[in-house]
């Protein structure tokens, strides 16, 4: 098994950590992992991306032209990224604020509305743990308690009572997210 | 299960240096590096192993900080990004003209002049060839993984330490910024088991005093101090260090290092998909160079190709070695872009397969 995923969106969605999150949870199913942030001028302020590869087998190169999985959380992401998505891969993103929408027929494409979620839950900082449990649910590359153990990891201790809520927010996505229908 | 931590190139670095004993570090931020400093900060080392902390006020500063507590004989290092690294190269000139061990660590971004904070491996010919004015090298050791940032601090030590040279691992923002796991070695102590006979920490009444200095006036010692130098050189290649991928039955081969030879794994794992008999050669150690194996592998392949981050560097390497007996190509992407599996995919269509 290798998984090669992209997650971009806004600085501040937390896509950087969600990616580490994912990360840690590969190790802790003793896969192979890499996590390669975009860094630089476009993290402050603009879009922001990290690639990560979760693998059975030795990760070569963390830069990608092509990915098995999109998670796209803006419109900036979504029209630099849906083209780059293998033939028969994912992608799933966030409807809010989308004014165009994903329209390739060759790849699966789910939708997770995170950012209300994440509204409805009174927990805005747990948008990307509401998206991360929609990817889960698609694709279960790490088994559920793997990823709670992950997301222990990255969490540094003074936070950990925040961990309820992340879990919570990871079983919201997998129950809200849904396949998109395409109206084109 | 043994401990996996999932760390930056960077922080791996910086969390090795404290396992394998430094005594000291100096430095100055700069982007894509500032990680190292920023995580010993935090780490407090001062606290864990006694190891001295400092950021310099200048790179010029944390690079003659290292020269004179290296002449202490104990384990000092800096690091730095391409600009901060020419200027630290007076210091480098000096420390390797009067031959003391110590750690250098560039990880590269894109140049010439302040550049690009992007990824790059223009800093070759600066690394290898000496870099700073005068007839010297330094050790150079390419890590590939995060892992490798880590493994290779005391590897570098080890060396620096057997030739009484500065050593430089040669990274770049890719390998620095990205996480993965890493396996972290068992805390070394803060004390060295080399030879101290040449040290300056006070003289004692039954020896000559050690003066350590890069200053020969006269140009018959400077002669001999060059010679010795160069036979010190011409040794280091029995610790040259290279991983080799498919190139025992390989048609065609690739030469890289560091990020650009992770990128050409997944090339040759592609190419070798579509039956094509592609292989990887990548040197861990670029000085020493693997020469004597780039030589005997031109025996064998009908073409070699060196994949680099530059427009054109250590493939002046790699036609020295290969001396004319195939044709040798390169392909690379300057300026911070750093190219695709998809594009090097391409340059071995262009150049082998349909060459």
């Amino acid at each position: 098994m290798t998984e090669e995923i992209i997650i971009a969106g806004f600085g501040g969605q937390g896509v950087l950590s969600m990616g580490k999150i994912l990360a840690y949870s590969g190790i802790m199913q003793e896969q192979e992992v890499s996590w390669m942030p975009s860094y630089g001028p476009e993290m402050r302020g603009g879009t922001a991306n990290v690639t990560v590869i979760l693998s059975d087998d030795r990760v070569s190169s963390p830069v990608l032209q092509s990915y098995d999985t999109a998670i796209l959380l803006n419109q900036q992401s979504l029209d630099k990224f849906e083209s780059r998505v293998k033939p028969g891969g994912l992608l799933i993103y966030d409807p809010n604020g989308i004014t165009r929408h994903p329209e390739r027929k060759d790849i699966r494409i789910f939708q997770v509305e995170a950012t209300e979620e994440a509204a409805r839950l009174k927990s805005r900082i747990t948008f990307n743990m509401v998206v991360l449990g929609a990817y889960l649910r698609v694709r279960p590359v790490v088994e559920y308690d793997n990823v709670i153990k992950g997301l222990k990891k990255s969490l540094p201790e003074r936070h950990h009572h925040l961990l309820p809520a992340n879990e919570k927010a990871i079983r919201r996505g997998m129950e809200i997210v849904k396949e998109a229908k395409l109206t084109a | 299960m043994k401990e996996l931590a999932l760390m930056k190139g960077n922080e791996a670095i910086a969390e090795a240096a404290i396992l394998a004993g430094t005594d000291a570090y100096f430095g100055y931020p700069i982007t894509p590096q500032s990680e190292v400093l920023e995580y010993l900060a935090l780490q407090k080392p001062e606290e864990r192993t006694g190891m001295v902390v400092l950021q310099a006020e200048s790179e010029l500063a944390a690079i003659n900080m290292v020269y004179g507590a290296a002449g202490t004989g104990k384990r000092v290092m800096t690091s730095s990004s391409s600009p901060g690294i020419s200027l630290m190269q007076e210091g480098i000139s000096y420390i390797a003209g009067a031959e003391l061990p110590c750690l250098i660590v560039n990880v590269v971004r894109g140049g010439p002049g302040l550049g690009t904070i992007q990824p790059s491996q223009a800093d070759y010919f600066q690394a290898t060839k000496g870099g700073g004015h005068g007839d010297y090298h330094l050790i150079v050791l390419a890590p590939a993984s995060v892992q490798e940032m880590a493994d290779f601090v005391d590897l570098a030590y080890e060396l620096a330490f057997k030739y009484r040279n500065p050593a430089m691992i040669l990274s770049d923002g890719l390998i620095g910024q990205m996480m993965e796991k890493v396996e972290l070695p068992p805390q070394k102590p803060r004390t060295s088991e080399f030879d101290q006979s040449w040290v300056i920490t006070g003289k004692r009444p039954d020896r000559e005093r050690n003066i350590i200095t890069s200053l020969n006036l006269d140009p018959e010692l400077q002669y001999e101090h060059n010679l010795k130098l160069k036979e010190k050189y011409n040794r280091m290649s029995e610790d040259v260090m290279f991983e080799s991928l498919h190139c025992d039955d390989a048609e065609f081969l690739l030469v890289a290092y560091g990020s650009s030879a992770r990128i050409c794994q997944k090339v040759v794992a592609v190419a070798r998909g579509r039956g094509q008999r592609l292989g990887l050669l990548r040197p861990q150690t670029l000085f020493p160079f693997p020469t004597d194996e780039l030589a005997r592998l031109a025996g064998k392949v009908k073409g070699i190709m060196a994949v680099e981050l530059s427009t054109g560097q250590m493939v002046e390497d790699v036609k020295l070695a290969v001396n004319g007996r195939v044709p040798v190509y390169h392909y690379g992407m300057p300026g911070g872009k750093v190219h695709s599996p998809d594009d090097v995919l391409e340059a071995v269509e262009e150049n082998f397969i349909g060459g």
